[in-house]
């Protein structure tokens, strides 16, 4: 029950109080880009989903039983438990999150093609997606668990799939007004953006 | 020719404003100057470097398996950039915490790779680096000006605002707090597009 408790609790702070978008900026570059229908960010949203859930408890593994200091001790080999790889977690990080994502779209392009079409087009753009290569590094940083980094993974997820989803809604909307025309398209969908993180600042006070 | 390709990137065409290229690491590492500047000197070694080497070997790159490859150069380049950092930057690179590490992600290192070096020589893929990467500074060091004035008083760590004007020492003047979170960065940066925007005459449909 205290586990569950303590799940819940980091779930919660990943998704409103330290949101991948609107408290540390990751995936601007797809949210600004893929925002502009509300069901492409749907389809977004679940792919990103997706890939932080599976990547970050991998990279997790890689992380604990390859690179860390003394993580290789499992091999048995004398010496080995000196050895300290940690230098190599960028590029072993971002290396998983390519291979995994091809592998990903392989799989389910040929076992079920209904998913293939609502998130084939977005795994390649989730490659470079900050806000993936992001949770798999903050899971490092903050050296979680590997049930935290389950939990973390998919809730950070969510997260930017909750922003996304919520700008989409706006900028639908957004169509019918009348904006400055410097202003218009990423202008203003900064300052919207500023204005929903200044919402979930109000987050911030809840004590978990 | 040369000129253009060094010059365009700094207003005209600039990554951030208006190729919307590396967004997040400009909104989150310009809360001061110190670690803007870092960040923009890293940038603009790993972006010309990683021009160079993708545009030396574009001719061997298979067309399926580049992006692996130019992610590969670039997280080997970003690696230094972090090693070194470490050694002799070690506040700074305390406080960019995985914000270096995701340059290997940033849009602007891939974007240009991409886009520019896979099809110029090597000659005119270092001058689209410099550039690219002092454009992506200029944004960077102009937010980080206004979010630290604003949000703290300071400007390169030195008190710019006079002391007695606050407050709690009988004055009139309180900081911006908010302008140290996350909606000051969006909304400074969302203005200064608009600056650019207006200057350039540049509409989006």
């Amino acid at each position: 029950m205290e586990l569950l408790q303590h799940y819940l609790s980091l779930a919660t702070k990943s998704i409103f109080i330290e949101n991948m978008i609107l408290a540390y900026f990751l995936g601007m570059c797809s949210f600004l880009a893929v925002s502009k229908k509300i069901e492409t960010s749907i389809g977004m949203g679940k792919a990103v989903v997706f890939v932080c859930g599976i990547t970050v408890p991998l990279n997790w593994c890689i992380n604990n039983f390859l690179l860390k200091e003394g993580a290789l001790s499992w091999t048995g080999i004398k010496g080995m438990e000196n050895v300290d790889l940690s230098f190599l977690h960028l590029i072993m990080f971002i290396a998983t999150i390519a291979a995994l994502v091809q592998l990903v779209e392989m799989i389910i392009e040929k076992f079920s093609a209904s998913l293939y079409t609502s998130l084939g087009i977005f795994l390649p753009l989730i490659t470079v997606n900050c806000s993936i290569l992001g949770a798999s590094l903050f899971m490092n940083e903050r050296a979680y668990t590997f049930g935290e980094s389950v939990v973390f993974g998919v809730s950070s997820g969510s997260g930017f799939a909750l922003a996304i989803v919520s700008m989409a809604a706006i900028r639908f909307k957004l169509k019918y007004s009348n904006i400055p025309d410097g202003l218009k398209g990423l202008g203003i969908t900064m300052i919207l953006t500023g204005l929903i993180s200044m919402a979930y600042l109000a987050f911030s006070g809840i004590q978990l | 020719m040369a000129n253009k390709i060094l010059s365009d990137p700094l207003i005209d065409n600039n990554p951030i404003t208006k190729q919307v290229l590396g967004v997040c690491s400009a909104l989150a590492v310009t809360v001061k100057l110190e670690m803007a500047l870092v960040m923009a000197v890293a940038l603009t070694f790993v972006l010309t470097f990683s021009n160079l080497t993708i545009s030396l070997l574009r001719k061997y790159i298979p067309m399926n398996v580049r992006i692996i490859v130019q992610l590969v150069v670039i997280a080997t380049l970003v690696i230094l950039v972090d090693q070194v950092l470490q050694a002799y930057l070690y506040d700074v690179s305390k406080q960019l915490s995985v914000f270096v590490g995701l340059i290997i992600t940033n849009c602007i290192v891939m974007g240009r790779a991409d886009a520019f070096a896979m099809s110029n020589t090597p000659r005119d893929s270092i001058l689209d680096g410099i550039g690219n990467g002092i454009g992506y500074g200029t944004i960077l060091i102009i937010v980080s000006i206004v979010r630290e004035i604003l949000g703290t008083g300071q400007m390169y760590g030195y008190q710019l605002i006079p002391m007695s004007f606050y407050l709690e020492n009988g004055g009139w003047y309180m900081n911006n707090g908010l302008m140290l979170l996350a909606p000051g960065a969006f909304i400074v940066l969302g203005l200064l597009i608009w600056a650019q925007r207006t200057y350039t005459g540049f509409v989006e449909e």
